[in-house]
């Protein structure tokens, strides 16, 4: 995405806060203002103390008079300024965030499926964050900085014009031996991001299994190459912080040159009587002093703000991925059982290799569907097409001979339901868990539903039952376990057809007849599709579809398919 | 969080010689105000431009010498920042590859990653600005003051007043903001879980339509961490006014008493100079020493994370060192024998398993069947120590197993977990896990053992095959064939196989078996599994149900006596597994994880 066009998408996010910045800039403004008149006053002030027996007090207490009106106005000002800052950035950056986060949830799952998650939590999170900092930092340094500039220049034309140009000409040495510093440093941060990219990803697997680890006594050899990448890093460390840390020394110094020049300048002109007044000298060191600070902190804030940009380009391009197509004539209906067919339906996830070519089917209301097949063969793929989490690149799908394009995805979804061979929990209590598809359930319904999941007798010995807090991805639950609690969410909505695809591969086999028995019940009247690779589990299915690359190569009964002597059969006598 | 010193020991000199330099900067910059009094009582005054010229060469080497103290104070912070935070870093992943499995579950690995990571490199940036600034600002802040006295005691009496104030109201705002930082980061690892959450639950939100309550709860997490950063945001708006306050204030009443001075003869304008500079020069310290303190601010919350981290002690020691030799005890008497064995894990209210014994005889291999969350795996867990028994014991060659040596124990013992997780790099470097000196042949041998050689030589590299993080360009069912290999090339006395062929088709994990029977040597082999095909021609089966220890026996036996392992064996398909010589012939055709 072009800077340009970032930024206009930030501008939309401020605009709604538009009277608060409108302030915000007022009192920036006045605190500019009267922040660089109090030096001059001050100046003033002095120049009324002259020598012994000659100050003129009562000038003084006017001056002073005016100077407490100003710092009152400088503190009121920068205060609201702070205050008002602090309110659009955290604001601007929630509205972002929780806007992107939506965003996400309306992508198709082609997205989520192709992009690493942790890259997009970290445009949610991290870049989110930086963009904070940013915008804080913008916010109150780039405009006061900006008008800091400017009202320096009118003070110190104001009062003398040719040491105005010293100043002038000298300081920008400060900013470019500062620019000199940053460009050859950069190589070294890019080292140094690298190296610790390096080490992180060390990390990342070596604490991510640190059970593994000791399983094998890798411990030392992984000190070891810990050790290794954490010397150079060491190393480009060093380089990319020290190169860098003399920013501020040499600028410092090449400060301390202007001050001087303005103060021995200055003074050659006041002793000629002429030209300027010790208190006005005074003034213009205390303005040769900060002259530099605004330019300094302009560059931060635009390193700073470069920065947020591209953070917040990252944020925008995720919330510029197109979301789920909405087909004409799509709405919402309420999904009853009906019958399935799919019509020459075509589709692949990578576009240039083909998966599903042409796939027929007719399911008929009531009939239980089973589907086997190698791994990749596109079981998978057809229930992420029944379910609408993928759209058909060709040909057609339809549920009571209307094409589940014209049925909104939500409405879709409420008339199946789904129990997948990934576990997903969310975090929260085992009671959570399990009312996830009806918040409203009450604690008999989710026990009873648990019950018949065969996940009570182990819930019941969780530290503290149903209201047992599960940590991220299921907590220490074991993956059976895991997979018990997503039937139990099942058992607790039933809708009109079930989608069970692999829904039992790590209950262990006793459970799993029970479960299978419960299923059974549940499918009595209910379309479903079981994908399984445990063939036990499908003889009782109406219909079985073996498929292949994409293609159902068999379709028949338990007993027709094993007469039959095919792929069917060849399974089958490898799982005895 | 003082622990964490310990790591600048070794750049003790450097770590004082860094702000010593900064402080003779400091110094050098301290003189300048009064060299530009003297440029204006004396050079102005007295009309004297060669003492104004002569007063400009001093500030300008003034200027040289500040600088060369400058970029060496640089330098030494810079070097000892860097050597902490690699020693810090070390340590802690030392540490962390310490910890007993009790403990990681307790932090969390996710936890220890962060803090791995994001909290050292804060507090090696942290170090850094302490030793650049943390002397240096409160330093010229004081010498400003000193050098007030030196120019005219009386009025700076003001700096005496001020400077309180002003430590105060910085002081103030940074121990009232301190434990917000802290709140902020909790709330903003709340939004982090939840994002993260949406993407991996992305189907089931879906599924159950639940995108609404979802954002809805997004919203919330995101609010409140909006709320907390608001909150001290608005705490620190305070910082600059307040303190441009007190400053300016005393700069109007240095401007007052200092006239009276003047007036009185006992001070020159330029002294009033001076005294006005320095208030000045307060103010910007003292802007420094505010970002440095947030800054420190972070850095502290880290280290204490980090601390955290190093306060949790292994609870398992491995203080002595028996050896576990080959030799004794051949076939006679037992192994390994569980005596009333259990645990309980910390906080569970029942124990995962509890009253198991179990004799083991060198070169058995022993079943273990029972249901989901039977503590087959918690029973294994504790063969290797990755988990104390909370009753009873394990006693390995009649001695209890806390009598080995770490590595002695863990080295005798393949373990195949049941999640098959792999490192990022060549299948070789991952088969060298338990042994970096195992030659290439030892690892074909167990790369064909178990049922992973023909796959990964036809891996573009063969065992030089690059394996990506997480082992994402390999199937589940290759993935845990190199697992069992992994387990193999140690050359274990004892091989633990926790569930771990259930990416396998029936075929391929009745070759593994075979293959390991005719290993040489007598190696014990617990074998795990939920399918009885899987143990039925062990030497021994336990069947475990809830925990406890519900059968024991052969097969045969088993199914005589035990109703829970008849109906586990009942449930799975027709019973007796065919000879698996025979059915290797199906396998190519059936592409070895037909079923993965």
């Amino acid at each position: 995405m072009k800077s340009r066009d970032v930024i206009k998408r930030l501008l939309s996010y401020i605009e709604r806060y538009s009277a608060f910045m409108a302030l915000s800039f007022l009192m920036a403004a006045l605190s500019v203002v009267s922040t660089l008149y109090a030096p001059v006053l001050t100046g003033e002030a002095i120049d009324k103390i002259i020598s012994e027996g000659n100050v003129d007090f009562n000038g003084i207490s006017d001056i002073l008079l005016k100077l407490f009106m100003t710092i009152a106005i400088t503190c009121v000002s920068q205060l609201v300024m702070n205050l008002i800052n602090n309110e659009i950035t955290y604001r601007v950056v929630r509205d972002i965030r929780v806007d992107a986060y939506n965003h996400l949830n309306s992508l198709p799952l082609s997205y989520i499926d192709s992009h690493k998650h942790g890259d997009v939590v970290s445009r949610l999170v991290s870049d989110i964050d930086t963009l904070a900092d940013g915008l804080l930092m913008g916010f109150t340094q780039l405009f006061t900085g900006a008008l800091t500039i400017l009202g320096t220049l009118f003070f110190m034309l104001r009062i003398n014009v040719p040491i105005a140009l010293v100043v002038v000409f000298l300081t920008p040495l400060s900013l470019f031996a500062a620019a000199f510093i940053a460009k050859r440093t950069h190589s070294l941060f890019v080292k140094q991001a690298e190296t610790r990219g390096e080490l992180t990803s060390l990390v990342d697997e070596m604490v991510g299994e640190v059970k593994l680890v000791q399983a094998f006594s890798y411990e030392e050899e992984a000190n070891e190459r810990f050790a290794k990448i954490n010397e150079a890093l060491e190393k480009d460390s060093m380089k990319a912080t020290f190169y860098s840390s003399l920013t501020n020394p040499v600028t410092r110094f090449v400060n301390g040159l202007c001050y001087t020049a303005v103060g021995v300048i200055g003074a050659l002109k006041a002793v000629n009587g002429g030209g300027i007044s010790v208190g006005m000298l005074t003034a213009f060191l205390s303005y040769a002093n900060q002259y530099t600070k605004p330019f300094n902190e302009i560059s931060n804030v635009i390193t700073e703000l470069q920065n947020a940009i591209a953070c917040a380009g990252r944020v925008f391009e995720l919330k510029n991925e197109e979301t789920e197509k909405i087909y004409e004539g799509e709405e919402d209906i309420e999904v009853k059982d009906g019958d399935i067919s799919l019509e020459n339906v075509r589709f692949s996830y990578d576009k240039s290799r083909e998966l599903i070519k042409c796939l027929n089917l007719d399911v008929k209301k009531g009939m239980k569907v089973a589907i086997v097949g190698p791994t990749g063969c596109g079981k998978s793929t057809l229930i992420n097409l029944l379910m609408r989490f993928y759209d058909v690149d060709g040909g057609s799908i339809a549920l009571s001979d209307r094409d589940i394009r014209t049925i909104s995805r939500s409405s879709l979804r409420h008339g199946f339901g789904m129990v997948l061979q990934e576990t997903w929990l969310k975090t929260g209590t085992v009671k959570e868990n399990i009312a996830y598809g009806k918040p409203d359930a009450t604690d008999e319904e989710i026990i009873a539903a648990a019950k018949a999941a065969h996940a009570h007798s182990f819930i019941k010995r969780l530290s503290q039952g149903y209201d047992t807090f599960l940590a991220e991805d299921g907590g220490a639950l074991s993956q059976g376990e895991k997979q018990l609690l997503c039937i139990a969410r099942l058992f607790l909505n039933i809708p009109p057809m079930l989608i069970l695809d692999e829904a039992t591969s790590s209950i262990d086999t006793r459970t799993e007849i029970r479960i299978q028995k419960a299923f059974h019940k549940l499918m009595e009247g209910r379309t479903s599709f079981i994908v399984a690779h445990r063939l036990s589990t499908i003889r009782e299915s109406d219909i079985i579809l073996v498929m292949k690359d994409g293609d159902i190569i068999e379709q028949g009964s338990h007993e027709e398919l094993k007469k039959k002597g095919g792929f069917y059969a060849e399974l089958l006598a490898a799982s005895v | 969080m003082k622990d964490l010193l310990k790591y600048l020991k070794n750049y003790r000199v450097r770590a004082v010689l860094a702000p010593l330099f900064k402080l003779l900067e400091a110094s050098f910059e301290l003189l300048v105000p009064l060299v530009m009094a003297a440029i204006i009582d004396k050079g102005i005054g007295n009309n004297d431009k060669a003492y104004i010229f002569k007063m400009g060469a001093v500030m300008i080497a003034l200027g040289v010498v500040g600088l060369t103290c400058s970029i060496t104070a640089q330098y030494f912070s810079a070097r000892t920042a860097m050597g902490f935070g690699r020693e810090l870093r070390a340590d802690l992943f030392r540490h962390i590859t310490s910890l007993s499995y009790t403990e990681v579950d307790k932090l969390g690995a996710s936890t220890l990653i962060t803090r791995m990571t994001n909290d050292v490199n804060q507090l090696q940036t942290g170090v850094n600005m302490f030793l650049r600034l943390f002397l240096r600002s409160p330093f010229i802040v004081f010498g400003a003051c000193i050098m007030a006295f030196t120019v005219d005691v009386k009025v700076a009496l003001i700096f005496v007043i001020a400077l309180p104030v002003l430590v105060i109201i910085v002081f103030g705002i940074m121990f009232k903001s301190i434990p917000l930082y802290k709140k902020v980061q909790g709330k903003l690892d709340t939004v982090l879980l939840k994002s993260r959450e949406s993407l991996s639950g992305a189907r089931v939100i879906r599924a159950f339509n639940r995108e609404r309550t979802e954002e809805e709860d997004y919203r919330k997490a995101t609010e409140e961490l909006t709320h907390e950063q608001l909150f001290v945001g608005r705490i620190s708006a305070f910082l600059n006014p307040l303190t441009y306050v007190v400053i300016n204030l005393s700069i109007a009443a240095l401007v007052w008493f200092g006239g009276e001075q003047v007036d009185l003869g006992l001070l020159k304008q330029g002294g009033v100079y001076a005294l006005v500079n320095y208030m000045s020069q307060i103010l910007v310290e003292l802007v420094k020493l505010a970002n440095l303190i947030i800054i420190e601010m972070k850095t502290i919350a880290s280290a204490n994370r980090v601390a955290e981290v190093f306060a949790v002690k292994s609870s398992m020691s491995f203080d002595k060192s028996a050896s576990l030799d080959e030799k004794t005890n051949a076939s006679d008497g037992a192994f390994i024998s569980f005596k009333n064995a259990g645990l309980t894990y910390k906080d569970a209210s029942e124990p995962s398993v509890t009253g198991i014994n179990l004799e083991v005889r060198r070169g058995e291999t022993i079943g273990v069947i029972g249901g989901t969350g039977s503590g087959k795996s918690t029973l294994m867990n504790l063969i290797p120590r990755f988990y104390d028994c909370t009753e009873g014991s394990i006693e390995i060659d009649g001695k209890p197993i806390s009598d080995y040596g770490m590595e002695e124990l863990r080295g005798s013992i393949g373990i195949v977990p049941q999640k098959a997780a792999l490192f990022s790099g060549t299948i070789a470097d991952n088969l060298k896990l338990a042994d970096s000196n195992a030659s290439d042949e030892e690892l074909e041998i167990a790369l064909k053992t178990a049922q992973a050689y023909d796959f990964v030589k036809e891996k573009p590299g063969g065992l030089k095959h690059f394996i990506e993080q997480k082992g994402r360009n390999l199937s589940g069912g290759q993935k845990q064939r190199l697992t069992i290999a992994r387990a193999l090339v140690g050359k274990p006395q004892i091989l633990i196989l926790d569930d771990s062929s259930s990416a396998l088709d029936y075929a391929t994990d009745a070759a593994l078996r075979k293959a390991i029977k005719e290993l040489p040597g007598e190696l014990t082999v617990f074998i795990v599994s939920q399918r009885t095909a899987s143990i039925m021609h062990a030497d021994k089966i336990l069947v475990l149900d809830d925990g406890r220890q519900v059968g024991l026996g052969t097969h045969e036996e088993l199914l005589e006596s035990c109703e829970v392992y008849r109906e586990i064996h009942m449930s799975q398909d027709t019973g007796t597994e065919k000879d698996s010589s025979g059915l290797r012939s199906n396998r190519k055709s059936l592409n070895g994880e037909a079923f993965a």
